[in-house]
């Protein structure tokens, strides 16, 4: 590997290596190699069931909370393998911070969401929290709808609110990389929308990698697209990846322009 | 419908016929008296439970103490660590220790555990610790049971969401699914102990029965439902009147915990 040292464009954040996934006997993905780029924003995007939600919950490693599952290959973060045996899964998690499809806030208070993770990472001091919850809560552009009402239930939110909240107690454990799992799909356009703006400011500090069922979205927001696809087995395959601008003016893939010209999917 | 009305009004009959049976002597020697009076001799016509209410409460404190922490693990086991094939055989296995009929906890109890609290910790051997330990197993399926299910089913994004956030599979449990689980937690323990302060057959044989204020975990006492347990066999008169009212304010204390059971799970 000495030539990664001569070629800096060409080191990732994250490098996934001929990436193998299954679910007991079924195979979910097959020889997924590719890299994710620092502070950018990488959509996934693909028919349903191809397997794009599986390859960005391995990640950070949600796939092992499922029973029988088995991964091969290997993938990388900052060039170490996050699926060494030595490594400690909660320091990766903390380093890929995940959004879900659904808002999952905590039953507790706004407050509480925000803190419970730097609180678990041994931030103690009551002032330093509040001004994480501050700080969070202001990128995501939440603070002022909810200052006044940070020890209310996090449950009584709108889900506009509630996604935009876990996403800064994503924040609030200081995170590298940010996966969103179809994180828009439960909202309305007008939440999405604010999403969206989000997205793009915290691209600058963060990798963001998204996995999106909307080609639209891809377009307005991405960097980066990876076009995956079920082959003739079933098997979910990376079928194409490249700048967005590139892929939807010029996909190189027949399957890919026809996906992206809507004729399937 | 009518086998629906049937057990229902099957517990209005008994709610009137315990109060048409208890309420003259209450009325006759006072509500306070009665509640709050130390002396319990029916032959001298006083009728004081006071003891007997410390009694019940003390048993039922103490069953509690030795049931929730070992209910509650083994709820937190059994929802998220067992395997299924484990989960599997102690189900039924929990299920199993609600069957077995409470003279049989008495009878164990009185076999093994009064023994050994007399010979390792002094005292007669008979006393709460001994009806705390009996209870706090007998309450288990309960605790276990209600806690399991409310832990299992909470969303599993709760679970996945607090392991996003870097925490250990301990930390969501106890900082996140704990908490969630709340309400259903709660209406386990209430239940456990509505279960706790009516259980009566095997009480009566490992608690000791003396009608005393007691002064350590290790002293013999009597419950509320041993004493109706006990004496109702040859009471008459104002006597039986008197076990009838004990048996109203059991009831109404177990009502009691069963609606606050009730109205904390449907709180969401």
């Amino acid at each position: 590997m000495s030539e990664s040292g001569l070629k800096p464009q060409m080191k990732y954040k994250i490098e996934t290596k001929a990436v193998n996934l299954h679910y007991g006997s079924f195979h979910a993905l097959k020889d997924v190699t590719m890299g994710i780029r620092d502070c950018s924003i990488t959509a996934i995007i693909g028919p349903s069931g191809c397997g794009k939600s599986s390859l960005l919950r391995l990640f950070n490693r949600t796939n092992d909370l499922i029973p029988g599952v088995k991964i091969g290959g290997d993938i990388l973060l900052d060039g170490d393998s996050i699926y060494d045996k030595s490594k400690d899964i909660s320091v990766i998690r903390k380093r890929v911070g995940m959004v879900f499809q659904k808002p999952n806030v905590f039953p507790m208070s706004i407050y509480d969401n925000i803190i419970i993770g730097p609180k678990h990472h041994g931030v103690k001091n009551r002032s330093k929290l509040e001004e994480i919850s501050e700080s969070c809560l202001k990128q995501v552009a939440l603070w002022d709808e909810v200052k006044d009402i940070l020890k209310k239930s996090a449950l009584d939110l709108p889900a506009g609110q509630q996604q935009r909240l876990c996403i800064a107690r994503a924040l609030a454990v200081e995170p590298e990389v940010i996966l969103m799992d179809e994180s828009c799909s439960a909202l309305d356009p007008e939440s999405t929308m604010k999403i969206e703006e989000l997205m793009a400011n915290l691209a600058q500090k963060y990798s963001i990698i998204i996995v999106t069922h909307s080609m639209e979205q891809a377009v307005r927001v991405s960097d980066w697209s990876a076009f995956m696809m079920i082959n003739e087995d079933k098997i979910g395959t990376l079928v194409e990846y490249s700048e967005t601008t590139k892929m939807f003016q010029n996909p190189k893939d027949q399957r890919t322009e026809d996906y992206i010209t809507g004729r399937f999917g | 419908m009518a086998l629906a009305l049937s057990s229902i009004s099957a517990l209005a009959l008994i709610t009137i016929f315990i109060i048409i049976q208890g309420a003259p002597i209450i009325t006759e020697v006072g509500m306070f008296n009665f509640i709050f009076g130390m002396t319990w001799a029916p032959s001298q016509g006083e009728f004081g439970i006071f003891p007997m209410i410390v009694g019940s409460a003390a048993v039922t404190v103490g069953a509690v103490l030795v049931g929730v922490p070992i209910g509650i693990c083994c709820a937190i086991f059994l929802s998220e660590f067992a395997p299924v094939s484990v989960r599997n055989f102690f189900r039924p296995a929990i299920q199993l220790l609600a069957g077995i009929p409470s003279v049989v906890y008495g009878f164990w109890g009185l076999l093994f555990i009064v023994p050994f609290i007399r010979e390792h910790l002094g005292g007669p051997g008979l006393s709460i610790l001994a009806a705390s330990i009996i209870l706090g197993i007998m309450i288990l399926p309960t605790i276990i049971s209600i806690s399991e299910v409310s832990l299992l089913s909470l969303p599993r994004q709760y679970k996945e969401g607090a392991l996003a956030l870097g925490m250990t599979q301990w930390q969501a449990i106890r900082y996140v699914q704990l908490p969630a689980a709340k309400s259903g937690i709660v209406a386990a323990i209430v239940l456990g102990l509505g279960r706790a302060m009516g259980e009566t057959m095997a009480v009566i044989m490992i608690v000791g029965n003396s009608v005393a204020l007691p002064q350590s975990i290790l002293d013999p006492v009597r419950t509320l439902t041993t004493n109706i347990g006990i004496e109702m066999g040859y009471a008459a008169g104002e006597h039986r009147q008197a076990l009838f009212a004990t048996g109203i304010v059991l009831f109404i204390v177990i009502m009691i915990l069963n609606a606050t059971a009730q109205y904390i799970t449907r709180r969401k």
